[in-house]
Order: C-alpha cells, then structure tokens, then sequence
C-alpha cells in the first residue's frame, strides 16, 4: 500500500457532507477521511487490525462520493478497497470465494448455467409459493435478501441470443466493441439490446465477441486481484482481436473496471490502449447529440435521473445521461436531491450490510418520491436491482428504466 | 481514562453515544490542523442541552476536562483533547426557528452552515458568514471560532450576526445572553466575549443569529494583472471609489501557475496576479458598481477583463478561485494553511513579505484570499516526513506573523489561536492583553476545565 496516498488527506473534511455513511451515523468512524486514519494508523502499527477496526472499515461502500469531493485527489474508498485486498490477499481466498471468484466468474457460460434453476423458480410459479408461505425465512438472512433482489428473468441471456456482428443502420461511421456486462446480459438483456440498436442507428457496425469474459469487478470486490488480472487479460487480448474505435458498454460497474485495465498493466501497451477506447454508452451517444435528436420522438413524461457511483464518482460522467434525457422531444427533466449519492447498493453491500443499505436507500427513496417523477432513469445493474426492490415495495408508480431503454422507447416512438 | 467515570458519563449520554474503544478514539484525536494530534479519554455525543450540562456537571465536580466538538474541521487544533472528554455536537443539530418578523434563525450548536443558508435562502432571508468549510462546517464551530468567508468585506463575520447564546457554562449551570433584541445595552456585552472564545468559556447550546433580506442579483468579474502592485492598487481603487463587492478575491503568482497545471481553465502564466470581484444587491445598483470596477480595473493596467454574461458563465470565471486550494493541496503531502490579516492597504507589502520569506527558508508558499478585507491565505506545501522543511516552513510563518503584526494586522484572521497560534499571541496582544483574557477565563471557568491549554 503506497503510504504517500495516506499521508496526502489533509484531513480537511471536505468528504464528510458527500459520505452516505458519515450522513446517516455522524460518525467519524463510517466516514472517509476516519477511514484514511484508521488504514493509516494501522500502516504505522499504532493500531492492529482488530475485529472493531475491519468492522468500521466494512461499513464503506466504495462509492468513491468522497473522491469527487476531495480537495488533494485522495480516494478513501479506493484505499480501502485496497487495504482489504492486500489483507486478503495474504490470507488467500475461502473455498466460497474461490469457487464464486475463480471456477463460476471467468466463465460466462457456467454463469449463465447457474442462473437456468433461478428462472426455472420463477416460472414455474416456485417463487410465488415459497415467497408466500415465507419458507426463505427459514434460511439464512442473505439468501432471503438475495432472493428478494432478484427481478424477474429474460428466457436468455443476451450473449446467447445477440449476433456476432451487428450492422449499421445506413451509412457506417465506425466500428464499435460492445462489452457485456455479466448482470447486464444475464438480467437486464432488454437494455442491453436496446444499446445495441441505438448504436446501430447512429451509423456503427457493433461486434459483440462471444468468448468477453467477466470485467473482474467482482474479483475486486472479493479481494482477488490475481483473478481479476487474469480476466482482463482475456478481454484486452479479445478486443485487440478487432479493429474497433471504441469499446462500448452500458454497465457503469464494468466501465470504470474496463478504463482501469491500463493501471493494473503498467509499460503494457495494449492494456492502455484497450482503456483508452472505453466509453461509456452515454459518453458515446452524446458524442452524437444532433443526429440522435433529430431520429428522437416525443414522450410525456416526467423522468429524472440517478448517478450511479461507477458512473459519477468513479468515471467522472454527469452531463452526458441528463444532456441525453433532455435530447426526447416533450420529456419534462427533474433533477433529483442527492442524485450522485449511492442507493445503498455497492456491489454485495446490499447483501453484507442490510441495515445501513436499507437507510441509504430509504434517503434515495425519499427523494425519488419528492422529484414527483413518473420514471427513473439509471445505468448501473446494481442500482437497477437495488432500486427495482425500493420502488417495489413503496412507490409502485414510479417505473425504473436504463437510459438506453427509454432513448430506444423515444427512438421507437 | 478510568472506566468508573466512563460508565457514570455513559449513564448521561447511553451507551451507544459514549465512544472509548481505541479505534473510536484515533478518530477524535485529529481535526484539520496539521502536524496535531492527540487521543481523548472519551467522545460523548449528548441528544439535549440538559444532556450538556448534566456533563458538565459531573465532570466539574470531578476536575476532568472537556471540549466541544463539532465536525473536526478546526484549523489550529482547538477541538483537540489530550486525555479528556470530547463532547460532539453532531446529534444537537436543528434548526429550531426562522422567525421572518423578527428576521433572526435559531439553531442547536451541530447544525451545519450551508444547512442554514439553504433553509433561509428558501425564504428569502440571507445569513452571510462563508467559511471555505460551510458545508460541513458547525454553527456551534462558527460561533466558538468567529468564522469568516469570502463575504467577509461587504457583510462581516461570524460576530456581525450572533444576537442570543444559550451556553452551559464549566460548572453545569445554564447562561442566557442576548436575544432577539437589537438593542441591549443590559450590563456588559457578554456575546462578543462568548464569539470566538475557542471553547474555552461555555458549550452553546443555542444559537440565535441576525438575518437579512437576500441581494437580488450577482455580477462577476475576473481580472488578471501583470504587476502586483497595480492588482493591489486597483483593491484600494475599488473601495475608495465607495464600491464594496461581496467577494473581492485574490490569486498570487503561485497559486495560478499550480490552478492552471492542475484545472487548465486558461489563466496566464505570466501574470503576478488573479482578481475574482462579485457585487451583488439591486440590479441597478450592481450595474453600476459592475461598470465602476471594470473602469478602474482597465485603469490599473489589467490585462484582460471579463464580466460574467450568465450564471454558468459566472460559475466559469470562479473556478480559478475555487480550486486553488485543491490545486496547491496536491503538490505535496502537507499542506500548512494560514491567515495572517493585514489592513488592506497593507496587502502589497505583505505579499512582498511572504514572498521573501518563502525565498529564504526555501520553500513553495502559494498565496490566495480574501484581499478586500486584508486576510491572506499563505499556504505552504510541504512534507510532514521531511523534518528540516517543516522547520523552515515555520520559520517562513513566524516572519510573516511578525511582519503582519509589524503593519497593525493580526496572526490571525478567522482561523483562532487554539494550540497552533499561542507562541505568536503576547506578541500581538501584549502582557496586558493576557492578562485580562485570563481573567476573563478565571471568570468563567475557574477551575479550567474547559478546552484548556488553547489560546494561551
């Protein structure tokens, strides 16, 4: 762990009003530049990494919110995300995390296998019945939260139903890689189709490679930077494969993984030029403004937005989805209260920590309610599935959408 | 810390409020001065005033010291404990009142100041003090620290507004001063005593400050100067020609080489100095006063002149004076941030000073701030790990205290004494000056069981 980056918090607190933790406790403890002091300490032995101290660590999100709001370019979330990683990587992983992590992640098609029981229990009305003779409060809590989380299925996964090569519509501008993101294509195929068609429609030839393993955020995320190093050496080597201009996605969690890649791989050319292709769906599409404007037909509907982290915080992108949005003819544009704090979400955070998720969600919630908007608009699979359980359960009226599903609505008309 | 005592504190405050586990504690052993630290016995987060002062008590009797809290963004060390008990004020933070009759906001210590100014500016009202910490900021802070801001020119300080305080005082018992009279000549003004009193005299409880109707309009302005000396004649221009701007902001040579390294938004790098200017009020006022400013900027030979068409555009030219701080902060690990304040008339030979003195000890001193009213930011960037710079660095400071008493100015302008500034205090204050401020101190906290060892 590289020391300067702790001494640089000048502990100035310019984090604490940003940190979803620090606003719901007070606490110095569940806030960032507590945080930076605690790893710190720990660094110079004034501290041992007790039981307490894992567990206020725990507590971060790594919605990296404290990072926009730092005056010296320190990441909190980040060096905390770090620190567990070097402590599990001296540990080596469990057999779960080892066989999540290495034998299910880098395998698209064992991820897909996995998930065939899933939709079997939905559609063969398992789910009703268990949900209603309430059988999941028999098991441990994380699975009944789990289960709870899950939407319901497409037949396929995307990656099995899209073609290889998608064409342009009209005259072809470009050539474009489109990353699939793993929850993307297994849960949220509709929208991920629907960034396939916006890019054809703009003039780009898709290609969508078949054998594009797993960003590696969930090896991250489990402190596994060997398997994460390993998928992205996967993907960099698909990719170079083709001759692309950009490399497309619409999973805010994968792009600000795929844009890292040239870190993880320093003096690797390739790895740097792989990074540098990233885009952002909504990156791209604005890039393009006047035309898709003059292709948009008009909705009435009130539509606001929520930044997901991996989008805001860690890619630095804010006007591109709200320029987009307000791109449909007849749309009415709300801007949301806290729009760039996270909804609680956080990768497995929803799972691991419940009781602080549900409150961050709740402040989301609440917001979303005051906006008066009939649709919310994201683009983050976790915020999607976090906020589809929110909206469900206390504001049934409002519907969740990606950004592309609802510029493909207004493209459809 | 011995735990019986924890234990009786813990019955006051609860067991989830009382914090005494080593991990706790290593958090509430800093605040934003650098180079400080030191752990507390305990960090208590009372729920009431009766809470405060049962804590007091208690501890009064017992000889134990305390200090207040609120976010930890003090910059010379004041809300730190060695040993004693930390009261955080964070769960004390609402809004109690806006009273529109009588144009005054009463608030608990914890509420945060962009909170207040959200909530008054909703109803038209304006509460000007805008510390560079204002988001995160306390009010209890604000109060105990007289903090400033950007304002601070055309509206004044923490001071300027503070009409009523509710404070606990050593012992547990309860003061009232003030209200929301405008005048009250009743015995000795005991709020401006209480105002920047660093913790050392009471715990506020409450909080009833001075409102004012909301100017209506902005203009911004941005002018670059190739010679300081006319940039800090055109300050002096400006306010003799009866122009007071809201902001009248300032950027040294440093500053706006590290800004532009860092933020690109186009600054020049041959130029000794950026001005930020605001006016605000009646929009045909501003106009004027907007008009006025340019005319004397042009006269002093600024080399480029912009007036914000629009707010974005306005947004735009106060990026330069926005991330300064940041731009220099991340140069070096360390950042020592000062205020020493001079009379604005003084404000070129003063930087003629810092400049000197960052030249002699060798090291980099970057200046921005508030030049209408005299108060500068010098901000030296350096290493914490490099021993022999930090002692030049504050062998730099410690000339440029001097030199800022030498020209009727003060060590410091909205920052407080606390632990970092005591050596330099007799020296602007005098033997006299001590003396009655201890005193007063002795008055009110006679065994000195609050905040002790800060100011002096």
């Amino acid at each position: 762990m590289d020391y300067v980056k702790l001494i640089n918090c000048m502990r100035c607190g310019m984090c604490l009003p940003h940190c979803p933790t620090y606003k719901e406790t007070f606490l110095e403890t569940a806030s960032p530049r507590g945080r930076v002091a605690l790893v710190r300490k720990v660094q110079e032995g004034e501290l041992d990494q007790s039981e307490r101290l894992l567990e206020y660590l725990s507590l971060c999100l790594d919605c990296q919110a404290c990072a926009s709001a730092c005056p010296c370019g320190v990441n909190a979330g980040e060096l905390v995300a770090e620190f567990t990683c070097e402590r599990k990587g001296a540990q080596g992983l469990g057999f779960m995390e080892d066989m999540i992590l290495r034998q299910l992640v880098p395998h698209p098609d064992r991820l897909e296998s996995s998930m065939v029981p899933m939709r079997a229990y939905q559609k063969t009305g398992l789910q009703k019945l268990v949900r209603k003779l309430g059988i999941l409060k028999m098991f441990p809590k994380p699975l009944e939260r789990m289960e709870g989380l899950l939407p319901e299925l497409p037949k396929r996964p995307l990656r099995q139903e899209i073609r290889e090569i998608t064409p342009a519509v009209g005259k072809e501008r470009g050539t474009v890689g489109f990353f699939l993101g793993c929850v993307m294509s297994l849960i949220f195929s509709e929208a991920s189709r629907a960034t396939i068609q916006l890019l054809s429609s703009l003039g780009y030839r898709v290609i969508t490679p078949k054998n594009q393993v797993c960003c590696g955020a969930p090896n991250m995320l489990g402190g596994d930077l060997e398997g994460l190093k390993s998928e992205a050496r996967t993907n960099i080597d698909i990719f170079s494969g083709y001759d692309v201009d950009f490399i497309v996605t619409d999973c805010g969690g994968c792009g600000a993984e795929l844009k890292k890649y040239g870190h993880h791989f320093e003096d690797d050319g390739k790895a740097a030029a792989f990074s540098a292709k990233v885009r952002d769906i909504s990156q791209l599409l604005a890039m393009h403004s006047d035309e898709l404007q003059a292709m948009l037909k008009p909705l009435d509907l009130q539509v606001t937005y929520h930044d997901p982290c991996h989008i805001a915080h860690c890619q630095g992108i804010r006007s591109q989805p709200r320029q987009l949005l307000k791109l449909i003819p007849g749309l009415q544009y709300r801007e949301l209260a806290e729009a760039d704090a996270c909804c609680g979400s956080a990768g497995t955070y929803n799972i691991a920590k419940p009781e602080m998720s549900d409150r961050i969600l709740q402040r989301k919630l609440d917001n979303i309610r005051a906006s008066n908007a009939e649709v919310l608009v994201t683009s983050n699979p976790g915020c999607l599935l976090q906020l589809k359980k929110g909206l469900a359960d206390q504001l049934p009226e409002v519907k969740l959408m990606h950004l592309t599903e609802l510029l493909a609505k207004s493209l459809a008309g | 810390m011995e735990q019986s005592f924890i234990n009786e504190l813990k019955n006051i405050v609860g067991e989830q409020y009382t914090l005494a586990a080593r991990e706790s504690l290593a958090v509430y052993g800093y605040d934003s001065t650098p180079e400080l630290e030191s752990l507390p016995g305990v960090v208590l987060l009372p729920g009431s005033a009766g809470e405060v002062a049962q804590i007091m008590a208690l501890c009064h009797g017992a000889g134990v010291n305390v200090t207040p809290r609120g976010s930890g963004t003090n910059l010379s060390g004041g809300s730190l404990s060695k040993g004693g008990v930390v009261v955080q004020t964070s769960r004390l933070n609402r809004l109690v009142e806006i009273d529109e009759e009588n144009l005054t906001a009463t608030v608990e210590p914890g509420l945060i100041t962009s909170t207040l100014h959200r909530e008054v500016e909703a109803r038209g009202l304006f509460y000007p003090p805008d510390p560079g910490s204002m988001n995160i900021s306390t009010m209890g802070g604000n109060v105990a620290e007289n903090s400033g801001g950007l304002r601070g020119l055309k509206y004044g300080v923490t001071a300027d507004y503070v009409m009523g305080l509710e404070t606990v005082l050593a012992n547990g018992d309860l003061l009232r001063t003030g209200g929301k009279v405008v005048k009250d000549v009743a015995g000795y003004s005991l709020n401006p005593l209480l105002v920047s009193s660093e913790g050392t005299l009471g715990f506020f409880t409450g909080i009833t400050v001075k409102l004012i109707p909301k100017p209506q309009g902005k203009i911004t302005m941005l002018a670059h100067f190739p010679a300081l000396q006319d940039a800090a004649l055109a300050v002096s221009a400006i306010i003799a020609a009866k122009v007071i701007p809201a902001t009248l902001e300032f950027l040294d040579r440093v500053t706006i080489k590290c800004v532009e390294d860092y933020a690109h938004v186009g600054l020049p790098l041959d130029v000794d100095a950026v001005l930020l200017i605001e006016v605000d009020g009646h929009p045909a006022v501003i106009a004027e006063e907007a008009a006025a400013v340019a005319e004397i900027c042009q006269k002093h030979r600024s080399s480029f002149f912009q007036t914000a068409k629009d707010a974005d555009e306005a947004l735009k030219l106060a990026t330069a004076r926005r991330t300064a701080l940041s731009a220099l902060a991340r140069l070096k690990p360390t950042t020592i941030l000062e205020d020493a304040t001079v009379p604005r008339s003084c404000i070129a030979p003063m930087l003629q000073v810092i400049q000197a003195a960052a030249a002699k000890y060798n090291v980099t001193i970057g200046t921005f701030g508030h030049a209408g009213d005299g108060n500068l930011h010098p901000t030296c960037l350096t290493d914490e790990r490099d021993q022999d710079e930090i002692k030049r660095a504050h062998a730099a400071f410690e000339e440029i205290f001097d030199a800022a008493i030498g020209m009727g100015g003060t060590i410091t302008g909205e920052h407080g004494v606390g632990l970092a500034k005591k050596k330099y205090l007799p020296r602007l204050v005098g033997e006299s000056g001590i003396r009655v401020m201890k005193g007063i101190k002795q008055a009110f906290d006679p065994k000195g069981i609050l905040n002790p060892g800060k100011v002096f």
